[in-house]
Order: C-alpha cells, then structure tokens, then sequence
C-alpha cells in the first residue's frame, strides 16, 4: 500500500495541489471567496450541466450497444475472436484528433452518409456521443467480459433444473455477480466521457463545450489560474461524488464468486436466437468501430497520384528539407512502445499492489469501530487510484511543471516523466480489472493454504495469480494500450527529439498540404497496427490449460 | 506452470523496454543534466529547423542545441511564465506579437541585443527601446480562396473584410474559433484594426447574417471544410478559409511537376501580422550559450532555412526566400496591427465579445 500511495502523492496529488494552490491563493492569502465568483457564472454552470448530461448518455449507450458484445465474446467461441477482441480496443488508444477526422469524414459535411443519404451529424450531440461509444466499446468489453468468461455456467443451469426461466435464472444467478464489473465499466466511461475534450471539440464544433475544454482554456490560453483552479475543484467534486455513488451501489453486492477457467466457458453458438445475436454484435461492431477505421486506413494509401504506399515512403525520410521532423516519423513507433513498456510496468507494479492492499482483510480490532474506519481509508484509497482519470491532463502537466522542477525531482525534461504520466492514467485501469476478481476469490482458499503453512507471499502466489493471471493480463493490455494513445499529457512533456505516435500524428495534422495529411494518416494507421500486434501477443500469452480450478 | 506467462510477459516487456532504450541512443538517461557545452531552446511545437543548420551552430560555436517543445504557441508562453523562477532553458522562441506584452509584463526575459539586427525593418522591432526580444520570423494571417471555385463560378475573389459581407460571397466562409484558434483569433483582431473598437462587432454581426462557418481548428477548417486543399480530396465546400499567407506555396509543395499557379490565393486586404520573437530566459545556466544562440537564430544561415521548415517569412531583410515562396506566395505589403500591449489589455474581453456575438 506505501508504494502505491508514494507514487500518488508524488506524481499526482502533489502538482494538481499545488497548480490549484497557487490559483487560490494570493500573496500567501487563500482567496475564497473566488470560488463563488466563478460558480455564480451562468456560462460555468451550463458548461457543467452539459459536461455531466453528455457524459450520462454516453455511458448509458456505450453500455446498451457493448454489453451484448462482452456476452458474445465471453460466452461464445468463433473464429477470430482473439483478433476480433484486439481489434475492438484499436480505438480506444487512437489519438482523439484521429478519430475526430475519421468520424468527420463518416458524418461530415461531405463524408461517407452524406454521400449516400445526405445525412450529416457534424457539430451534432449524436456525432459526439457515437465517437464515444466507438472509444469506450473495449472498456465494458474487457472489463465485463473478462469476469463474464469466468463465471460458471453450471450455476445458472443449475437454476433453470430448480425451475427457473431462462431470463430469470440470468437475472437471479449472472446479473448479480456481474454487477461490480458492469458498475466498474459504467463508472470508467463516465470518467472518460466527463473529461472528453478532443471528442467534444472536433465533432462538437464550437456550440459545445465540456468541463475539461474550459479548464484547458483558461489555463492555457488564458492563464487565468484561478478559474481553473476553481474548475477543476468543481470537477474533482463532481468525481469524487460520483466515485462515492459507485462504492455505495457496489459495496452491497462484491461476493465471492466460484470462478473456473475461461476456455471451459465459451462454445459455438446454438440455435437460430444465439446466432442472431452473434451476427448482430458482428454487424455492429463493422459499423460503429470497423468503418471509422477503415476509413482512416483507405486515406492512407489514397496517395497524390492513385492508390499507392506513398505517405508510407515519406514517414521514412527524416529531416529533409521540408519535413516536419528532426527525425523520421517512423521512429516514433520505437518512442511509443519504449514508453509504453515501462508505463506498463510501472502502472502494473503501482496498480497490482494497490488492488492487492485493497481485497486483505483488515484485522479486527476489539471494537467494530477499528475496522469501519479501516474499512473507510480502503474505500478512500480506492477512490483516490480513480482520481487520475478525472483531473484534467493540462492541471496535471502544468502541475508537473512547478512542482518537479527541483533536485532531486527535476523531472521535467526527463525521459521518465513521459511513462510515469503515462502509468498514472494506466493505473486506475488495473486496479478496475484485477479488482473485481481479485475480491472474487474465495477467501477459503487464502484461509487453507496458510492453514498449510504457505507464507502470504505464497498464498498469493498460489491462490491468488492463477486466478487472477488472465485480469493481469487483461489489465497489462490496458495499461500498454492507454500509454499508446495518451496524448493530452504527453504533449507536454514529451522530447521532440522522441514524440510519440499520438504526438507525431498532432503535428502532421498540423501543418498543410496533402502529403503532411496523408503522412498523419499513414501514421495512425501504423498506430492501429502497432496496437492490435500488442494485444494480441498479450491474448496469446494466455496458456490455454484448464483443470488448474 | 501459471507464473511463467507471467513472468514472460513481464521479461518481455522489461526487454522491449531495454532494447528500445538502447536503440532511441541517448533518449534515455539523464534528460535534466545540461553541461556548459549545451544550450537549450524551449519553443513551441511549430519550431522547425534543418539538421545540417542545427550542425553548422555547433561548429561554429561549440555548443549543442537541446530543444524542449511545450505544446501551442500559448501554452509554450504560459508554460514558461510558470516556471519562470526556474526556467527550463536558455532562449525561448516563438512569443508572437498576440503574446508579447503578458510575457513582457510578466518579465521572463534579459535584454540582450543580437548581431545582425540592424537588417530586421524597425515594424517588427516591437520592444525597440529595450531589446528583451529579439524578431526572428513574421507571418501573416488572411483569407484564402481555392481558385477554381472562383473561375467556374465567374465571380471575382474577395480582396477585403468589406468584401466579405457582400451577397455574392454568402455562405462561402469558414473561419476558426477566436477563443481556441490562433489563426481564428488573428482574423478577429485583424477586423478590429480595420473596423475599430467601436466598429467590429457591427462588421461581425454582418458577417454573421452573410453566413460566415465557425469551427474550431484550423485542421479542421482548412482540411475537411476548405474546397481548396488537396489534402481534403475535394470533399470541402467553403471555397474561402481563413489560413496563412504562406498556405499556397505548402499547397505545390508536393506537387510535382509544379504548376503556372498555385490551386489557392490569398485575400491581400484581410491580412493581420503576426511576428515572432525570441529571448534570452532570465536565470538561464547558460547565459553565454543563449546570447550565441540567439545571435544565431538572426544569423543569414538560420534565416533562409526558415521559410520551408516554419512556413513563415524570414525577419532580416537580406535573408533570401526560396522561389517557392516569391512565385507562389503573396507578399503581404500593407497588413493590419494592433499594438501589442491593447491586445494583452483587451483581449479576453474582446475574445467574449466575440464568442457571444458570433456562436450564440
């Protein structure tokens, strides 16, 4: 528990204190009363009322459109699922300046509906909800179906012998358990969606404008710091309320679960209703997560003079005399997996102990009393893993300028600072995915095993990691995935020398002319690919024994 | 065996992580160590420059050049305020004109009076008096439009903001968000040289009932809604776009062979200067280094290779632009000011204004 909250305090709470601080405070003075300045605007209270109104719905359809979908991959064996499941998580780590292009040229002014229907949903609520159900598709996928998988299917038939109905023995026996994981994955896209910014911008065109833009404004347009201060504040509140709301719905229901082995669980579909809802999933996921792709990907050979590997061919010449890098753009591929390696370790290591620290039983004093309170720091310690998600990128990168900018931290053009960003954003996916497992296990067995004499290392070794190896994995691919698509906080502290994909395909975008475009398409596509290869050698890490429950 | 996935997985990834160290050679290790022998440039993401040029400095002066980039041209700036009580190099380039006075007030830079500036035009020397900056490129900001629209349509283009609200120009226009865009907040500012302070928000309220576009990128206006670009594969309908003076040229940029024209031309009077400057950090470690570097940013060599790396006009007078430029580009002569310290005043004030009156 010390490392993980040492590395909070240090890399997180530390900053965004101290940007907030010195936006409230005035020659040593906190300024309160500048709190109520700024909430008595009418203009801040309507940005908050969209922010959270936007971030409602899209939660609530990114869970209707993707719950069926971890069924299907959960329950149901078919050809290409492991490459279906890797594809599916592509865009959650594209860039949002990509995605906002691709889905400009679904639902633009010109775009691919317009041509066929004249149907333009640019500058529209829908536009900005679809993109982030596109994003967020992976998160209830993973995080739901990764529990999904390891239910056991005899419970429910063992349901549907005593009599109950098919629908019924679901709602009985499979919702309840499911429960925590479909509440962790609502909670992480509303996170997600409350702070969109790139998403909002692009698509929303200027009519709308979250939270999260507005902060990003005044800090760094405006560097009117304490409005920011006072924003962010009002996000923290407005997370923080939510992060209690979801520990209150899903404190009553964490039971211990039987869980066997995910190969055991999934077959080929049976009967005309199961495969519908197979091709029905199939058809959506083509639809709302294949065709954004696809498009971005048929930009990137559609070269000058026909189809072609043009754009390729240019991302390999470096600093010629019109380009717009001092090294090649390819060699941001090697930038972003060398980052994102170490933010995967570091936000596994961060996150593994932290989600450890929170399913120990805590020892009971003499009093009740001893363990609500250490019941209470735990749920507080579990809300603060989450804040990273729901703190504006440019508070913690500003945050990190002032704060880090002495010895022995003077980390602020380090090659560090970018993973340990990076692993700040990842961690909170980890402790999501290996929680609800992790709580899961059956505390029998832990009890049994010291019973033998096995140290607790052991007993976790032994118990605990066979169990929990696939949620490792599982949240490894999260964390690596995030690391290759964060861009708001890497923008800042990232070397030019060493810019990330995300980051190289800004600055193309950046510029005019054709070839600059096509390079940032080019790139993303690379991106696309450089993703899904690393998800898939993490699938195929899985070693597919069963008979080890 | 369970634990030897993982383990593998972890080794794995710990040898990726090696293997890349090694191979990025020197991305690694101690980014915040600077010795005596190098000088650090802090810039924005736009700062551009040739190797061999980068090179030739080293040559000549001995120190290497490590270049930290922070984002847009505003946050760059704002970024640099914050930490100016411990700065994070030597000279800071890109401060613009939009910029200056808060950078000026805020008081993050040393004098320092660098070689060659005899050859930069008195216009762009906007701290004459005390030399805290220094210009090194200007830029202008003006309407563009795609040619072909006009030829085909036998309309001539628009040559000024009072050409725009005219009817035969309706629905044609898209600009960008003066409150998250650069080049949307330059326009803005170039109407309130030319209409006044009293005037321009009558000059937006026609431009508005015209049906001027607002979005809230330049990517995105000049990209996907601008009908000019090749990169828009033609899918754009506002054949006038509010852009660069140099966009033209970086539209034959690729193309070979090169045409009689460029496909796009510019608005000569809708044009608002941009210039920018660079300055020595106060409490640089290499206070030396900086004023060489700076000298050097002025120097012709850096100067010419400007254009084709920033798209922007070189400041000193006698630096030579590549044909590119004076064949396909527009020499802006009479571009619309505003000074400096009215834009730090008014500003934020003049950004609401807008924002109330053109996206409500």
């Amino acid at each position: 528990m010390a490392l993980p909250l040492l590395f909070f305090a240090v890399f997180f709470a530390y900053p965004v204190l101290a940007i907030v601080g010195r936006g409230l405070k005035d020659g040593g003075q906190w300024q309160l009363g500048r709190i109520a300045t700024v909430l008595g605007d009418p203009d801040v209270l309507h940005v908050l009322w969209f922010t959270i109104w936007q971030a409602a719905a899209s939660t609530g359809l990114t869970l209707l459109i993707a719950l069926p979908g971890a069924y299907v991959f959960a329950r149901f064996d078919f050809p290409g699922k492991h490459l279906l499941r890797a594809v599916v998580t592509i865009p959650f780590v594209l860039p949002t300046v990509v995605v906002g292009s691709a889905f400009l040229a679904l639902v633009g002014r010109g775009g691919v509906l317009d041509d066929l229907w004249g149907l333009r949903l640019d500058t529209s609520v829908w536009a900005i909800l679809l993109a982030h159900v596109f994003f967020n598709y992976a998160v209830v996928v993973r995080t739901v179906g990764g529990l999904w998988s390891q239910l056991d299917p005899r419970q429910e038939e063992a349901a549907r012998v005593l009599g109950a109905g098919r629908f019924a023995a679901w709602r009985r026996v499979t919702l309840p358990a499911l429960g925590p994981a479909v509440a962790a994955a609502a909670l992480m896209v509303f996170l997600f969606t409350f702070t969109s910014f790139g998403v909002v911008q692009i698509l929303g065109g200027p009519a709308f404008s979250t939270l999260e833009v507005e902060i990003y404004r005044q800090t760094a347009d405006f560097l009117d710091l304490p409005t920011a201060a006072v924003l962010t504040l009002l996000q923290f509140a407005a997370v923080l309320a939510l992060l209690a709301l979801h520990a209150w719905t899903v404190r009553r229901r964490e039971a211990t679960l039987k869980l066997v082995d995910a190969a055991g669980t999934a077959r080929r579909p049976r009967g005309t209703g199961q495969w519908t809802l197979l091709w029905g999933t199939l058809a959506v996921i083509a639809v709302l997560l294949l065709l954004p792709l696809a498009v971005l990907i048929e930009r990137s050979f559609a070269g000058p003079d026909g189809y072609g590997l043009d754009f390729y061919q240019a991302l390999r010449s470096a600093a010629s005399a019109d380009s717009t890098f001092a090294v090649a753009p390819l060699e941001a591929v090697g930038n972003s997996l060398a980052y994102g390696a170490v933010a995967t370790v570091i936000a596994l290591t961060v996150g593994g102990l932290a989600a450890a620290a929170l399913t120990l039983r805590w020892p009971r004093t003499a009093s009740d009393d001893g363990s609500r309170t250490a019941g209470r720091l735990v749920r507080g310690f579990d809300a603060l893993l989450m804040l990273p998600l729901g703190v504006s990128a440019v508070t913690v990168g500003f945050g990190f300028l002032i704060t880090l900018d002495k010895p022995p931290l003077d980390l602020r053009s380090s090659w560090w600072l970018v993973p340990l960003a990076q692993a700040l954003v990842g961690v909170p996916f980890v402790v999501r995915t290996m929680l609800p497992v992790l709580r899961a296990v059956d505390d029998r067995l832990r009890e049994a095993a010291a019973v033998l004499g096995a140290s607790p290392w052991r007993v976790w070794r032994e118990v605990d990691l066979p169990l929990v190896r696939r949620a490792l994995l599982i949240a490894a691919g999260f964390a690596f995935a995030v690391s290759l698509g964060e861009f708001g906080a890497t923008v800042f502290i990232a070397r030019p020398d060493a810019p990330t994909l995300p980051v190289a395909v800004a600055r193309l975008l950046g510029r005019a002319g054709e070839l600059n475009y096509g390079q940032a398409m080019a790139l993303s596509t690379i991106l696309m690919v450089v993703c899904a290869g690393a998800l898939l050698v993490l699938e195929r890490m899985r070693t597919d024994q069963s008979g080890e429950f | 065996m369970t634990t030897t996935s993982r383990i593998a997985a972890t080794a794995l990834a710990a040898a990726l992580g090696m293997a890349m160290l090694t191979a990025c050679g020197g991305s690694s290790g101690d980014g915040g160590g600077t010795d005596a022998k190098t000088v650090t440039l802090v810039s924005h993401d736009s700062f551009n420059v040739s190797q061999s040029v980068l090179e030739e400095f080293t040559r000549q002066t001995g120190y290497k050049v490590r270049e930290l980039k922070g984002g847009d041209a505003g946050k760059a700036v704002n970024q640099a305020i914050l930490s100016k009580a411990n700065p994070q190099g030597d000279v800071f380039f890109g401060i613009d004109n939009i910029l200056l006075s808060r950078g000026l007030k805020e008081d993050i830079f040393s004098p320092y009076k660098a070689k060659g500036l005899e050859n930069v035009p008195q216009e762009l020397q906007l701290d004459a008096a005390h030399k805290r900056v220094t210009p090194v490129d200007y830029g202008d900001v003006c309407v563009n439009y795609d040619r072909a629209y006009f030829t085909r349509h036998k309309i001539a283009p628009p040559k000024t903001f009072e050409d725009l609200i005219k009817p035969e120009y309706k629905n044609l226009l898209v600009t960008e968000n003066s409150a998250t865009s650069s080049p949307g907040l330059a326009f803005q500012l170039g109407t309130i040289a030319a209409y006044g302070e009293g005037k321009w928000q009558d000059y937006w309220k026609k431009l508005k009932a015209n049906g001027v576009e607002v979005v809230d990128g330049w990517e995105q206006a000049y990209t996907e809604r601008f009908s000019g670009t090749a990169a828009g594969k033609g899918k754009g309908d506002k054949p006038l776009v509010v852009s660069y003076a140099s966009s033209p040229p970086s539209e034959v940029l690729d193309k070979k062979p090169r045409p009689e024209q460029a496909p796009t031309g510019v608005a000569a009077g809708t044009c608002f200067r941009q210039v920018e400057f660079a300055g020595l950090l106060k409490g640089a470690k290499n206070e030396k280094g900086g004023k060489a570097l700076l000298d050097f940013l002025l120097s012709k060599k850096f100067q010419e290779d400007v254009p084709l790396k920033m798209f922007v006009n070189p400041a000193r007078t006698d630096a030579k632009v590549p044909p590119l430029f004076t064949k396909y580009g527009e020499k802006i002569d009479k571009p619309w000011t505003v000074a400096p310290q009215d834009i730090t005043d008014h500003r934020e004030q003049w950004i609401k204004q807008w924002s109330s009156l053109v996206l409500k």
